[in-house]
């Protein structure tokens, strides 16, 4: 499903925020990057909440949002079926969502989910990890011992649609990103069959220090341009 | 934050050495950073991917992309770096973060602690606590010594759920300070003022007493 987006481009990669998000199909699995609203792809889930075929979703995400704004919005239409993330709390309409049963959640420890995510898209099954042994996170899971300590088995995570915010793009789709806006997004942007990566800028190709590319261009299918303000702390 | 939330702060400071990388948690621990008596002497990580926090910026200098684990707006320090989450928690689980300071609703006899879910409520939230707590070389716990009703926070056995089967280093609060050695709280310190009967009284786990600077506490026993 991944583009070849290392071949000779005949098309620019950049797209209106409607029509990337148009193929997302209902039931697909997503990640979106951000911590909180920072770093989140305000833009992309904006269109996403006036998609029709956005609908059954499951959201890879830290947080879902906070209340009406970022996936705080998407939750309230109605769109989010199941949510897998670390700190679901700081958004009320999460926790009723769940309590009436609309939103089914996975909960990981934060570290557990960046590495899922990394390990998915490094072609990775599974690790092991010590966090979460002999917690109400860690039953269920195989246990192993590595040089005489327990850890704990868990699969990686993979998308149809990964979501995420870079401050700088170049026409070819490598992603620079802003202080603590970076979170998980370049894991996220490696772990999904589709990658949409919005931005602030777009420059031409050549103009971004290889040195300081965070996210290289094969990764990326589609960039859009970012409208929305950057979603800030509390 | 209150005063008890400053002082308990306050007594956290002398367990972090010069040079330190410290990880502090929201709540109580994240107001060690304005009790540090130099701050460019300590590297604080935050794991949403900074090594390098420093002080909160003036309203207009705040920047939406950098922030601390508690979405708060931070400033970088000269020297600082910025990562991403699997990187940063790379750092927390593989042992490169030298101290954790966290939060804690219950400690145990054995110095493990619950600070991450209450029992009976659905579990919704738990962010990095397991992960520091597991990976960060020592770990410091900084609490009010009792819940708000009163009741004991450093229990035999934890009623809420535990973060981790590891035992924390070092348990701070306004009262006291108990160090956890081969599996049991060792009171090594008492607050100006505090009786070894008030924190007695206060704790519902079993310790050892070995206060540090006892002349000290005997004054203030006879002050109290």
């Amino acid at each position: 499903m991944s583009q070849t987006n290392s071949a000779t481009r005949d098309r620019s990669l950049v797209r209106g925020a409607a029509e990337a998000v148009a193929l997302i199909r209902p039931g697909a699995t997503l990640m979106v990057g951000g911590f909180g609203l920072v770093g989140a792809p305000l833009t992309v889930i904006e269109a996403l909440c006036e998609s029709p075929d956005a609908r059954d979703l499951t959201v890879i995400s830290n947080n879902l949002g906070e209340p009406g704004r970022g996936l705080g919005r998407l939750l309230l239409e109605g769109r989010v079926r199941k949510a897998i993330g670390s700190y679901f709390t700081s958004n009320p309409d999460v926790v009723r969502a769940h309590a009436e049963g609309r939103l089914e959640i996975d909960l990981l420890p934060q570290g557990t989910l960046a590495e899922s995510i990394r390990a998915g898209g490094a072609g990775i099954g599974g690790f092991y990890t010590k966090t979460g042994l002999g917690t109400l996170l860690g039953e269920g899971c195989e246990e192993r011992v590595i040089r005489g300590e327990r850890y704990l088995f868990r699969e990686s995570l993979h998308a149809d649609v990964a979501l995420v915010r870079a401050r700088v793009a170049d026409e070819l789709g490598n992603l620079v990103y802003s202080k603590t806006a970076r979170n998980f997004n370049p894991d996220m942007a490696t772990a999904a069959d589709l990658v949409i990566a919005e931005v602030d800028e777009i420059v031409p190709v050549g103009a971004l220090d290889p040195e300081a590319i965070v996210t290289p261009h094969l990764f990326v299918d589609h960039l859009v341009l970012s409208t929305t303000a950057r979603g800030a702390g509390k | 934050m209150s005063d008890v939330q400053n002082r308990i702060a306050a007594r956290v400071v002398p367990h972090i050495p010069p040079g330190a990388v410290v990880n502090l948690g929201i709540g109580i621990p994240t107001l060690v950073a304005d009790h540090l008596p130099d701050a460019d002497a300590v590297f604080l990580q935050t794991e949403n991917g900074l090594l390098g926090v420093g002080p909160t910026p003036a309203p207009e200098d705040v920047d939406p992309d950098l922030v601390h684990a508690g979405k708060q707006p931070v400033t970088a320090r000269p020297g600082a770096s910025y990562f991403a989450s699997s990187a940063s928690f790379g750092m927390i689980r593989g042992g490169h973060v030298g101290i954790a300071v966290l939060g804690a609703l219950q400690i145990d006899a054995q110095g493990r602690i619950a600070n991450w879910a209450l029992p009976g409520k659905p579990v919704l939230g738990v962010g990095g606590a397991m992960d520091l707590l597991v990976g960060a070389k020592r770990v410091i716990v900084a609490t009010t010594h009792t819940a708000k009703d009163g009741s004991a926070k450093i229990v035999a056995e934890c009623t809420f759920p535990l973060t981790a089967l590891r035992p924390v280093d070092v348990v701070v609060t306004e009262a006291a300070t108990f160090t956890v050695e081969n599996g049991e709280l060792v009171l090594v310190d008492l607050a100006d003022g505090v009786t070894l009967d008030w924190v007695r009284e206060h704790t519902a786990a079993p310790f050892r007493t070995a206060l540090r600077n006892p002349a000290r506490h005997e004054e203030s026993i006879d002050h109290a």
